[in-house]
């Protein structure tokens, strides 16, 4: 049986009989302490923990799919940054901005867990969101650069040089 | 502009003005932003911090927007002033804890701070004194605006601003309004009031953010959501719920002056006595004492002190701002000892320049 207020195994069986007719409830160990200290400093903690909201949904994601498409999926990693779907997945944070299109799919699923919608409406920056794109790419190539400039392979990282620089003219000739 | 210079000023937050002042001591808002062209902290090396901490350093010094700001370096400052500028609300404590390069921005006037390679590379912070929800989106907005001329963010269609936290993506917008309820939880109704807001997606915290314990009987309500609303919908969500939880402090504030007047004026009154005659005390106690004249002063109870004198003892017994204001490093015990004293001598103080004023008259 799994618990009432996570997707972790219950533990915990507990009858409660304070109320008008008897309650029962089903908890993992965690979700138990929790309920067993009902003050409002433990109220205030319990709503803090929602640090670790991405971490709980991400968890409760990977429950949902099989073991041969999990290991698939924590095997995907982001060009960019080299962040594995693995280390986001345990980590709660993401590495780079182009996360969000590697790791697309899964964020928008993970998105609706969260915040209930993975449309964003509101604010948008006076710059065109390619350029925003076309800067994390940067990412790459700089490191990209600097492994040739390491390996002596000084033509390749001179053609990396002018198209980082084309990049950057790019977006500076083209402001909003 | 130095640190120093912070320590005999009030602060933005603790003006103790502005609407529903009784209750509501701030209201703050907090955009996360990144940079495109850089990886988010947690791939970050120490060589892309220092330059994103640039970038924001040129903004900063270019723009006649940013006249006049304190530009620290965090990881360069003492401990001591750390955790005074957490203290001040300036920065978290996990910017304050951190160990990379890392800077803090602020406005002389603590209506707004920048917070630079936090979880996010930016965190754009403002402050109003009171329930001003409005005031403050435009000012944090205004910010926002001015260093988006310089910088291209990380943005997507559909994602909006993207964060290192996917529970931040979107607006990348957290408001928080920080409320003192002290009759709700005296009544014990303040669990009931928080199982409800959590049902709205509304956060509780302590005074200090995250998993930080209700101190001084000060609570801070915000957004859990932060996609799929505008910030205008996410502004109106939280300031549609704040006047019936004020009401509910109201109400529980009436009810106990009603019910138990001379039981709650002894409590505010031995609260105040504790406070000007201790010989030691700790932080804790000193702001659970203070959030009861609070109380007091706001039904009546107490007439000689007011709301933002009050308010600068909550920030003064902390021990950062203690230490500062005595002006040497002090272990436990001696900072007990020395927050006593300093109590006495304010509350005393206080006290018989009400006196005269009374004889005078």
């Amino acid at each position: 049986m799994k618990c009432q207020r996570c997707d972790k195994e219950a533990h915990f069986h507990i009858t409660e009989l304070t109320g008008p007719k008897p309650v029962e409830i089903h908890l993992c160990q965690d979700c138990v302490r929790e309920y067993l200290s009902e003050n409002p400093n433990e109220a205030v903690a319990a709503a803090g923990a929602a640090a670790s909201l991405a971490q709980q949904m991400l968890q409760q994601m990977a429950v949902s799919q099989t073991a041969e498409e999990l290991e698939k999926l924590d095997k995907l990693s982001c060009p960019v940054c080299g962040i594995t779907y693995f280390q986001f997945r345990t980590q709660g944070r993401l590495g780079c901005a182009h996360d969000y299109t590697c790791f697309r799919k899964e964020l928008e699923n993970l998105l609706v867990h969260i915040h209930g919608e993975n449309q964003h409406y509101g604010k948008r920056p006076s710059r065109p969101a390619k350029h925003s794109q076309l800067l994390t790419t940067l990412i790459r190539l700089r490191r990209e650069m600097q492994q040739a400039i390491a390996e002596e392979k000084y033509e390749l990282a001179g053609q990396i040089r002018d198209e980082i620089r084309h990049i950057e003219n790019q977006v500076k000739n083209h402001p909003g | 502009m130095t640190i120093d210079d912070l320590l005999r000023k009030r602060g933005e937050w603790l003006r103790g003005e502005g609407p529903e002042s009784d209750i509501v001591v701030s209201t703050r808002i907090r955009l996360a932003r990144n940079l495109a062209e850089f990886p988010f902290a947690s791939r970050a090396s120490q060589q892309d911090r220092e330059k994103i901490e640039e970038v924001i350093r040129q903004v900063v010094s270019q723009s006649p927007f940013f006249k006049d700001v304190l530009f620290v370096e965090v990881d360069k400052i003492s401990e001591l002033d750390r955790q005074f500028l957490v203290e001040r609300q300036l920065m978290s404590r996990e910017h304050a804890e951190a160990s990379h390069p890392r800077a803090l921005v602020i406005h002389p006037t603590e209506r707004f701070s920048l917070m630079i390679n936090e979880e996010d590379h930016l965190r754009i912070q403002a402050v109003q004194s009171g329930l001003n929800l409005e005031a403050c989106w435009q000012l944090v907005n205004e910010v926002d605006d001015e260093i988006e001329k310089h910088v291209v963010y990380a943005f997507d269609e559909k994602f909006g601003y993207l964060t290192a936290c996917p529970t931040n993506a979107g607006t990348g917008m957290r408001v928080s309004v920080m409320l003192h309820m002290p009759a709700l939880g005296m009544a014990r109704q303040i669990e009931k009031v928080f199982r409800s807001l959590q049902k709205l997606s509304l956060a509780v915290r302590g005074l200090y953010g995250e998993g930080s314990q209700a101190m001084g009987e000060l609570y801070q309500i915000s957004n859990q959501i932060t996609l799929g609303r505008s910030e205008q919908e996410i502004l109106k969500n939280i300031g549609d719920i704040i006047p019936s939880i004020l009401n509910y402090e109201r109400e529980a504030r009436a009810f106990l002056l009603k019910e138990s007047r001379d039981q709650l004026h002894d409590r505010i009154s031995r609260a105040y006595g504790i406070l000007r005659t201790a010989q030691m005390i700790s932080s804790e106690e000193a702001m659970h004492l203070l959030s009861s004249v609070r109380m007091g002063v706001m039904l009546g109870l107490i007439e000689d002190l007011d709301i933002p004198f009050l308010n600068d003892l909550f920030l003064h017994v902390q021990p950062a701002h203690l230490q500062k204001l005595v002006g040497t490093e002090l272990d436990g015990d001696d900072r007990n000892l020395e927050r006593a004293r300093f109590l006495r001598e304010q509350l005393n103080r206080r006290a018989s320049a009400g006196q005269q004023k009374s004889q005078s008259i």
